[in-house]
């Protein structure tokens, strides 16, 4: 059926991704592709929000918003003239331990992305009217999310499973936070924390290797900086030992959110893959797996009702969500909580794990056909040293796990009587 | 997109474009079917949305709960969406499973089983997905502008249909529906990606030809009278925050005035393209309305939307303003950027500039097949296929006498809805 493909790109692998580490510590990862005519960088740099003094969580999310409000060498208007005269895009977010940064352009633009990228993150200039700006649109969205049940229901939840730790608090920090931090406390953050040591860099387009690492040292060479402190130590991670209920009221809402869960595997744990796939079974596959089906298909109390599996650096975690009717909050929670005791206490059946096998396998191709679907897989193996080849062994390690894995996996984690419930919407009925 | 399309049409009148595509082993396969909102009656308002959902429901032959699994085992991504003036139905899959995705869609078009108690169970499925957007102050204040745009045309209503046809509309409302619109005369299959033209052809061919074919038309004749003066709407709800929304009545996808309207939206309120999958965006904090509302402190975000549709639809610019102005002064101020436009023609510097953007949007959406099997499809449900092979070059012949003429002819005070979405408080 299919026709010759003499043009298909293989996976990509240590035959065609190449690596190289600048003097500074910034590693460069570039993969090409000839099949298209744009190009895609992606990658970040070691300091997030861990970082951020408690009383002004938010401070890495608005500094890096900020590095694109003006530089050493171009205003605000200027740099985004020349980013946007040329169908390009750059931006820049925080999370916990990275500060990340993505970007887009035609592949003859490459050296006006690397530059652009350069000037925000070595010499912004934090221009006060940009600052006062920011602020304000970063209040207004914060207001914004005050109002959202979904976001509400997963920001309590994730303070409730992570109490007094980084990934218990949300990157945009809280209105009281963000409305304290100073011009100066950005200036510090980024003059005391920024540096190239564990920056990381991966460009998928047409471009050639060479090419790439000659603009990336002419632009990031010079950035010396010693690397800052450590960050401040954290409490220990530990699983709930009760049951923790939650509800948040936000009043007028037609449709409650409901977010359980726990704590999920970090990213190098060896039941990772185990847990992954016993999360598609859980609640993806198909039309959103045996929770969609239990929640959604049989029972009709939700339009989406769906698992996540988010593993981190130094944890992770486990987590059902839904959107629910106010009135069904409870009758939803037991549902989940019974599906969650069948998947802890019985295996997954041969046939549901050879089927999430075979998506995971066959859905490779799908992931990797763009130059940003490629760039992510590529960061992501860097990031967690998952090593170059990682995507070609990938279905060998698939095929590896086993039902009585899956189940060891889940138990490790869940545990159905001690869940933190969160719900957030209306009239203060809770799940 | 540099794509050649090769177009068949069968005895029953279906129509089948194929796009072959061989930089990833990849099959995109849609099927289009031309029904909508524009195709629904008031009482009956998202039952094309509804039957969407019911087509994963079961037949036959891939009972509910198989169909999805179906193509999710083999790989696959698939999902289905019901718009204005279609719904639309799609699987992209490892290019040596293509065989059950051409399997199912031919089984669902003619065999789905709307089975009394699956209808029921869908039933608060589909409101609790309306719930879900009732939870958004800018869905409400959308409808309500939408409402208010359209004396008669269907398109004054929501896809997701109201609450009460939600609780209302029977079984045999949706089964009657489905006969009625889901046939092969009534739908386009669109192919991207890597597979021989012949080959498939003819397996298209086995699979439909014996599958009757008629002709629809949409129940409502779609006519309507030009606005004559400026409406206005009023939303209250929770929350801190207030929304401007304004509505102006925009050409079809398929007069010429489209494309310079396209280049219109992007001066004023930044690029956008409708690629519906990747792609990504290119930011727009050098269009005329960011550069007025945002830099003086009037707002804090600007959008713009231009929808391509059959008959005339809205373009919208929605705003969220910062809390201390009001609506009025924002709008104020959006009145006074296009009598700037107007009295000061865009260079052709600047139209070019946006021209070049959109190629570039375009660019970048081609990477992903899906996209690309999406663009074939979609064209055809208000236009024909080449629509989208000509979209760049078309943008790229817009002359700021175009623009100026769009400015007069649409961006009319008398002939739009303003609505503003006040957070509870405010109300006097």
């Amino acid at each position: 059926m299919s026709a010759p493909a003499q043009q298909i790109h293989a996976i990509p692998g240590p035959n065609d991704i190449v690596r190289k580490t600048l003097p500074n510590g910034i590693v460069i990862l570039v993969r090409s592709n000839f099949n298209s005519a744009s190009v895609v960088i992606s990658g970040y740099i070691a300091v997030g929000s861990q970082y951020d003094p408690p009383e002004k969580l938010g401070l890495a999310h608005y500094t890096a918003r900020c590095l694109m409000r003006g530089t050493a060498h171009s205003s605000f208007q200027e740099m985004y003239d020349r980013l946007e005269s040329a169908g390009a895009s750059l931006g820049f977010g925080a999370s916990v331990h990275t500060t990340s940064f993505g970007g887009r352009a035609l592949s003859e633009d490459l050296p006006l992305l690397l530059s652009t990228l350069a000037e925000s993150l070595i010499e912004p200039s934090f221009p006060v009217d940009q600052v006062n700006r920011l602020k304000s649109q970063m209040l207004t969205s914060l207001a914004i999310r005050s109002q959202s049940t979904q976001e509400m229901a997963a920001i309590e939840f994730d303070a409730l499973l992570f109490p007094d730790h980084p990934y218990g608090r949300p990157e945009d920090g809280y209105t009281e936070t963000i409305s304290v931090i100073t011009r100066r406390d950005l200036i510090d953050f980024h003059h005391t924390l920024f540096h190239p040591a564990g920056m990381v860099i991966v460009v998928v387009g047409a471009v050639h290797p060479e090419q790439v690492f000659d603009i990336v040292e002419k632009h990031f060479s010079h950035w010396k900086k010693l690397p800052p402190p450590a960050p401040p130590l954290h409490p220990v991670i530990t699983p709930p030992q009760q049951e923790i209920v939650k509800h948040v009221v936000i009043p007028g809402k037609s449709q409650s959110d409901l977010v359980m869960g726990t704590l999920g595997p970090k990213r190098k744990d060896p039941v990772y893959l185990a847990a992954s796939l016993g999360n598609s079974i859980l609640g993806q596959f198909g039309l959103m797996g045996r929770i969609g089906d239990s929640v959604r298909e049989k029972a009709g109390l939700a339009y989406y009702a769906s698992t996540s599996l988010n593993a981190w650096r130094d944890s992770g975690s486990w987590e059902v969500s839904a959107g629910i009717n106010p009135g069904n909050v409870a009758r939803a929670a037991a549902l989940i909580t019974s599906e969650l005791r069948r998947f802890t206490s019985e295996l997954v059946t041969a046939e549901e794990l050879t089927d999430n096998q075979n998506n995971y396998i066959g859905r490779m191709p799908l992931s990797l056909e763009s130059n940003s679907g490629v760039a992510n897989s590529i960061l992501n193996l860097e990031r967690f040293n998952l090593g170059l080849d990682y995507l070609q062994r990938y279905p060998s390690l698939i095929r590896a796990v086993t039902r009585e894995q899956v189940l060891e996996a889940a138990r490790m984690y869940i545990d159905p009587d001690n869940l933190v419930i969160v719900s957030a919407g209306p009239d203060g009925r809770t799940g | 997109m540099g794509d050649t399309i090769k177009e068949y049409i069968l005895e029953n009148g279906l129509k089948i474009l194929l796009s072959e595509v061989h930089t990833a082993p990849i099959i995109s396969h849609w099927v289009w079917y031309r029904v909508g909102s524009r195709y629904e009656l008031p009482g009956q308002t998202g039952i094309s949305h509804w039957v969407e959902h019911m087509q994963f429901k079961g037949t036959p032959t891939f009972p509910a709960g198989v169909l999805d699994k179906a193509i999710s085992r083999d790989g696959g991504m698939w999902n289905a969406f019901t718009h204005l003036d279609w719904t639309t139905f799609f699987e992209t899959v490892p290019s040596d499973k293509v065989d059950l995705a051409l399997s199912l869609e031919a089984d669902r078009m003619v065999n789905s089983l709307f089975d009394p108690m699956e209808v029921e169970s869908e039933r608060t499925v589909v409101i609790s997905e309306r719930e879900g957007s009732e939870n958004d102050p800018l869905f409400l204040l959308d409808e309500a502008v939408q409402t208010a745009a359209f004396e008669e045309h269907p398109y004054k209503h929501e896809v997701i249909g109201s609450l009460a046809d939600l609780r209302a509309i029977s079984r045999t409302d949706l089964y009657t529906h489905y006969r009625k619109h889901y046939n092969p005369s009534n739908a386009v299959i669109a192919v991207a990606g890597n597979f021989n033209s012949a080959q498939l052809l003819e397996k298209l061919a086995a699979i439909y030809a014996q599958l009757p074919g008629q002709v629809v038309a949409p129940p409502v004749n779609g006519r309507e009278d030009s606005q004559r003066s400026e409406r206005k709407v009023d939303v209250y709800g929770p929350g801190e925050t207030t929304y401007l929304q304004i509505a102006y009545h925009a050409p079809a996808a398929r007069e010429e005035d489209f494309f310079a309207f396209t280049i219109l939206d992007s001066l004023l309120t930044g690029p956008s393209s409708l690629n519906m999958f990747g792609g990504g965006s290119i930011s727009n904090k050098t269009s005329r309305l960011y550069r007025r509302l945002l830099e003086n402190e009037f707002a804090v975000s600007v959008n713009g939307s231009l929808q391509a549709t059959y008959d005339p639809y809205l373009y919208n610019i929605s705003i969220t303003v910062r809390p201390e102005h009001n609506a009025e002064t924002v709008l104020a101020q959006v009145d006074a950027e296009l009598g700037v436009l107007l009295n000061t023609p865009v260079s052709q510097a600047e139209v070019d500039r946006a021209a070049k953007q959109a190629r570039a949007l375009f660019v970048y959406g081609s990477e992903n097949i899906t996209n690309r099997g999406f663009w074939l499809g979609y064209s055809e449900m208000f236009d024909r296929y080449d629509w989208f092979t000509r979209y760049t070059e078309k943008l790229a012949g817009v002359t700021p006498t175009d623009i100026h003429n769009i400015i007069e002819k649409y961006l009319v005070p008398d002939q739009r809805v303003v609505g503003i979405y006040h957070p509870e408080g405010e109300r006097s």
